[in-house]
């Protein structure tokens, strides 16, 4: 997992028409892209889905290598579902189960990468404003979303510093030594950046 | 202006006794512009520090910062008290350095251009502006120490708490947080294992096992501490 930043919530500046677009121009666009994947069946539609992604990708000069570097973990993942689903049903739905999770994860870093966080929350803020009716702060919903984001390579590193402990004392092959660490630590991070944020006063 | 006025902390015994003391009730009032917190680990230097922002609230007595009662203003005190951690992880949450710092000016800056111009400046006071669209994360520990300290002064705070802010630094990076710190304008409160630092206060507290145990001129409290130490 700490094979590099991921490049999901990361914003990256550029000057590309995706980048000057309307923030609610690119978010309809993945929301029109996720209801295709899910409603149009059959490998060709994924494809042409990633396909899609991946153009938006160039289009917005997201960066090569550091892009694949951080989609790493998710591309090895859609590896062992494409090759799992075409053992159990065929490699047309291996190809469409995988292809739809790497178009949407693409589709999504592209949206975040061209877009700064800053303007993500106030986006998001104004789209949950709603909420407000139910008694939910659009501001607290959108904060956790942008916390999300953040949270995604942070806990990368935090996975990556508890394998290197585990190693150094011989225990790599121990899921425990793994798994309880880090879910600790997690947990422990999570309480830790509650305080940070109420010290900022976010949230009052 | 700091007051604490009996202000003390206890917690339930997780293992059913009697509450525990974390620190023992507390009457001063902080008015110098430089106080310095030091003691061991554990002490209670860091739940004093909370005290003041109502991080950790009072269960005893009162404390009031900046002539507003912390329990019933919290919020209030908080948009006047900037707080930095020791470990600034923690404290930096938004992917890059800019936008954290634009983060801290949400509440008083409602307008986003106007928030990335006067995140931009706040960088470039303390030297990161070339750093500003560098993710937090790509960071070096300094680096990010700096960055938790220019979101907390983006916001012009009249009291600034430190909580160990040098520890986890190296030499350099220690004297470059030390020389902004001498500079900011804000009151200090500084909770620190930095005997130096401590002896750069216009006071300084000791506390230890739960108790500020000391109060007074830095250089004496630092010889009374270092003697608290020397009998453990």
């Amino acid at each position: 997992m700490s094979s590099g930043p991921s490049l999901l919530g990361l914003y990256r500046p550029g000057t590309t028409f995706l980048h000057r677009a309307p923030l609610s121009v690119r978010v309809a666009a993945l929301v029109v892209l996720a209801l295709a994947v899910v409603l149009l069946r059959g490998p060709w539609t994924s494809l042409a889905a990633l396909g899609l992604g991946c153009l938006a990708a160039v289009l917005a000069r997201l960066p090569l290598r550091a892009t694949v570097r951080g989609l790493g973990p998710v591309l090895l993942t859609a590896l062992a579902i494409a090759c799992y689903q075409t053992w159990q049903r065929g490699w047309d739905v291996g190809a469409e189960v995988s292809g739809d999770l790497l178009a949407l994860v693409v589709a999504g870093t592209v949206v975040t990468a061209t877009t700064p966080t800053d303007v993500l929350l106030d986006g998001l803020t104004r789209a949950v404003r709603p909420l407000r009716r139910l008694g939910l702060p659009p501001e607290g919903f959108a904060l956790a979303v942008a916390l999300m984001l953040r949270t995604v390579p942070a806990l990368g590193d935090l996975f990556g510093e508890v394998r290197d402990a585990a190693k150094a004392r011989g225990l790599e092959r121990s899921p425990r030594a793994l798994l309880v660490p880090f879910a600790i630590r997690t947990v422990g991070r999570a309480r830790t950046v509650g305080d940070a944020l109420a010290a900022r006063g976010i949230g009052d | 202006m700091i007051e604490l006025q009996a202000a003390g902390v206890s917690v339930p015994d997780p293992a059913g006794g009697s509450d525990l003391v974390l620190l023992s009730p507390v009457t001063c009032t902080l008015g110098e512009r430089r106080v310095a917190v030091i003691g061991a680990n554990g002490s209670g230097k860091s739940t004093l520090a909370r005290l003041v922002n109502g991080l950790r609230p009072a269960t005893t007595g009162r404390v009031v910062t900046c002539g507003l009662d912390v329990a019933t203003h919290g919020s209030s005190v908080r948009s006047k008290v900037g707080f930095v951690f020791t470990d600034p992880d923690a404290q930096l949450v938004m992917p890059t350095a800019v936008e954290d710092v634009a983060l801290s000016l949400r509440r008083s800056v409602p307008d986003a251009a106007e928030r990335d111009v006067l995140a931009r400046a706040a960088l470039a006071r303390l030297g990161l502006a070339e750093h500003a669209s560098t993710p937090v994360h790509a960071l070096s520990g300094g680096q990010k120490q700096l960055l938790a300290l220019a979101g907390v002064l983006a916001t012009d705070p009249l009291v600034l708490v430190c909580d160990e802010p040098t520890t986890l630094l190296d030499l350099r990076w220690r004297r470059v947080v030390d020389r902004l710190l001498d500079e900011v304008d804000a009151q200090l409160l500084l909770v620190t294992h930095d005997l130096d630092a401590a002896r750069r206060a216009d006071r300084v507290l000791v506390v230890d096992q739960g108790s500020v145990v000391a109060d007074g001129q830095p250089e004496a409290m630092v010889e009374r501490y270092v003697e608290l130490m020397r009998t453990r």
